[in-house]
């Protein structure tokens, strides 16, 4: 362990320099705001946990017992509306982004503070009004809400949630937009682009995609709004319209909506991999260029959703050979993390096996796409467990795990706390296992045939959905263990020192918790990121 | 941060730092209102693509001369905006405040005319639902598709004056109080952007509703 120097009076930090709510609530500070928007997703996470937990316990017999149809459209809507408008696009970016941007480039907070603030309350707002639908009976349209269903016969509250999809993506578009300008302007003297560290770099690309790309979901629903609400109609038939224009358009940023979830993820594993392998990451350039080739090419994929939806098989194939062309700077990525622990000094601490498990489920996540983006094998596919398994790889496998990876990296840094080693491995390993035990059952359903969607099947897919179900009941208890711990800690964690993990980021030079300031003194940069120093190679737990 | 003068947040460097900083994020935030009315073009260029005939008729119900007027005082509205932001720069107070108000005013013309242009459509039956009515044209089907997007269109347009009419009174008063001067006076400049971008679109807006098929042989 590093000791701490002697400290003659504890300088005040940004959790303890004012306690009053009004204080949080007003709260210019972007650390504040990154733990209010944690309070906040996280709430949202047990929501659409919650909707994910009926939905398998409705699944784990043939018939449907528990719910009836139209409440089971409900429920699959609902969570995954929640789990991608309220916590996937905002979590990692909103919470960890908005906490270290700022540490990491040595500055004093985003260039935009107040805007910062407005953001998190634009979210609430949306927020609000998913709540709303929830309590008043939900929406069952999916959370695609692909027209002329969602706007001439749906029974839900399609308007109020499209409304709450809306104003939550301004908050989205607003954290982007404060996160390039901060990037650009904000970075401390001698911190030139390419001695950014590589989080910075993938938040730089997933804030080019909330900017370019929401927008275009927010004017889609506007449009949603207007046919359903006021009867000017643009895609349904009845009204002269084209329901295929919605599902492009809706496309345009539902898909590059993913690379928002996964490219931050992909920063914190990098971060991660780096630290507890004490080597600078392999390729670093590749790394930093990987995150903006999949933000430019994400955009250029959409139509991979619409091969069965009446596209030309010529831009079917326009789009499938795009889609593989993803598959190259995400396997980049992948090989670099390998090749930076390849003879690195590996510690294996519990981020480092979130990291692990990131690694691992993310190619599978990543190599069944190029299942689905060949467009023959999707004909088979489209519409099964496959593609439902497919891309619960990629955001529960990716996202949350990137997510969890990172909470559990730089808690000791938000928090000034150690959270218990052995409880926070084992809870990692039984998030592994559930995580697995729940979804790949269901890559096997949906190769045999089993359509999404549906809340009774055959009963040949009983045994692989029990296996499924029980899996969820392991995953659910991986994600509560932390939240339990992580509380505690905070009361009776150990203090943890500026820098536990012995990391030369820019972050971890300052104390812990930061200062409101984050520095005493603007820090002054003199050499690349991951420069580590034998000393500073430290052996934790 | 008393070395900081009272324009500064605390923050920031120096004053080129915020300055800079406000202006690309306006930047930014233009990228992302092109992107906004980007799937209304979409929705515009595929649906005109697929039925010109009912686009055409349809464009011809539009009142010329209204929207030629209206285009003018929008254009105008831009001159007296980008005279504001110079008077701004050179610290003349009072022509600053009077060049505000004067893109205030045309503003407000802009959206009365066109408030008396909506009402004539609703007199008209020319509102999509259930008494549309577009008497005489051709593909009458789907020239209630030719009003949606003329509606969702210049209704988002019109929206974006409104909030720009809020912004614009905010800053008359606070350049009467002369809080703007040759030192600090980007609110100005970067509300002058935001002014022209939405004079820009209503530039593309105004052929594509209203110029269609206006040469052929009247029918």
């Amino acid at each position: 362990m590093i000791t701490a120097p002697p400290i003659v009076e504890k300088p005040k930090n940004y959790l303890n320099v004012q306690s009053t709510l009004k204080s949080w609530l007003l709260t210019y500070d972007h650390k504040r705001i990154g733990i209010l928007y944690l309070i906040a997703v996280t709430f949202f996470f047990a929501v659409g946990g919650f909707f994910a937990a009926m939905i398998r316990l409705e699944l784990a017999t043939p018939a449907g017992d528990l719910v009836e149809s139209n409440v089971y459209n409900k429920l699959f809507t609902m969570h995954g509306i929640v789990m991608v408008f309220l916590f996937l696009i905002p979590s990692i970016p909103a919470v960890l982004g908005n906490f270290l941007l700022p540490l990491m480039i040595g500055a004093k907070d985003v260039a935009f503070p107040r805007l910062n603030l407005l953001s998190w309350y634009v979210y609430m707002t949306g927020g609000l009004f998913i709540t709303y639908v929830l309590l008043t009976g939900g929406v069952d349209t999916g959370w695609t809400f692909y027209t002329p269903f969602s706007t001439s016969y749906s029974n839900g509250y399609v308007i109020a949630a499209g409304l709450g999809i809306f104003i939550a993506g301004f908050s989205s578009i607003l954290t982007g937009l404060n996160f390039i300008v901060t990037i650009h302007r904000m970075r401390a003297p001698g911190l030139t682009w390419f001695r950014l560290p590589l989080f910075v770099w993938a938040h730089y690309a997933t804030s080019m995609i909330q900017v370019l790309g929401t927008p275009v979901i927010a004017v889609t629903l506007f449009l949603l709004v207007l046919e359903r609400g006021f009867h000017i109609g643009f895609f349904d038939p009845a009204y002269g319209g084209d329901p295929v224009l919605f599902q492009h358009l809706f496309w345009f940023y539902s898909h590059p909506a993913v690379y928002i979830m996964i490219l931050p993820s992909m920063g914190v594993v990098t971060e991660i991999v780096s630290t507890f392998s004490s080597k600078k990451p392999y390729g670093y350039t590749f790394i930093a260029f990987s995150s903006i080739a999949i933000a430019v090419f994400g955009f250029l994929v959409w139509g991979h959703h619409l091969f069965v939806a009446s596209q030309s098989v010529y831009a079917g194939m326009v789009f499938s050979i795009l889609s593989y062309i993803v598959a190259i700077p995400s396997a980049i990525k992948v090989f670099n993390w390998t090749a930076t622990m390849y003879k690195g000094s590996v510690r294996v601490t519990t981020p480092m096996l979130y990291a692990f498990g990131f690694i691992g489920l993310f190619t599978v996540g990543g190599l069944t796409g190029l299942f689905l983006s060949s467009m023959g094998m999707d004909v088979h596919l489209t519409d099964t467990y496959f593609v439902v398994a497919h891309f619960h790889y990629v955001m529960v496998g990716g996202a949350i795990m990137g997510f969890l990876g990172g909470i559990h990296y730089w808690w000791p840094k938000m928090t000034g706390k150690m959270y218990p080693d052995g409880w926070s491995k084992i809870s990692a390993i039984i998030v592994f296992l559930g995580f697995n035990l729940t979804f790949f059952p269901q890559f096997l359903l949906g190769y045999m045939g089993m359509p999404r969607r549906y809340h009774v099947y055959p009963a040949e897919f009983q045994v692989l959905n029990v296996l499924s179900s029980a899996g969820a009941s392991i995953l659910a208890l991986g994600y509560l263990i932390p939240f339990i711990y992580l509380f505690w800690s905070l009361k009776y964690g150990e203090d943890a020192g500026p820098n536990p993990w012995g990391s030369p980021g820019l972050e971890w030079q300052t104390s812990s918790p930061p200062p409101p300031d984050n520095f005493e003194v603007t820090p002054v940069v003199t050499e690349e990121a991951y420069t580590y120093k034998k000393q500073e190679v430290v052996q934790v737990g | 941060m008393a070395s900081h003068s009272l324009a500064l947040q605390h923050h920031f460097e120096d004053a080129e730092q915020q300055k800079d900083a406000s202006t690309i994020g306006m930047w930014v935030f233009l990228l992302t209102e092109i992107m906004f009315f980007g799937g209304l073009f979409l929705a515009y260029f595929v649906y005109r693509q697929e039925y010109p005939a009912a686009f055409a008729s349809a464009s011809n119900k539009t009142n010329l001369l209204i929207g030629a007027f209206n285009t003018t005082v929008l254009i105008c509205s831009s001159l007296t905006m980008a005279l504001a932001v110079r008077c701004a720069a050179l610290g003349k107070k009072n022509l600053l405040v009077l060049f505000l108000i004067l893109t205030l005013l045309l503003g407000g013309a802009f959206l009365g005319v066109k408030a008396y242009e909506y009402h004539d459509k609703y007199v008209h039956h020319e509102i999509p639902g259930a008494h549309f009515d577009c008497e005489g044209c051709i593909d009458a089907g789907h020239t209630p598709l030719f009003f949606a997007l003329y509606f969702g269109m210049t209704g988002l347009h019109a929206s974006h004056m409104l909030i720009g009419f809020v912004l614009l009174v905010i800053l008359i008063v606070r350049a009467q109080k002369g809080a703007f001067g040759p030192e600090y006076h980007t609110p100005v400049e970067l509300f002058g952007l935001y002014w022209h971008f939405v004079d820009i679109v209503w530039i593309f807006l105004f052929p594509l509703l209203y110029l269609i098929d206006r040469s052929g042989v009247p029918k």
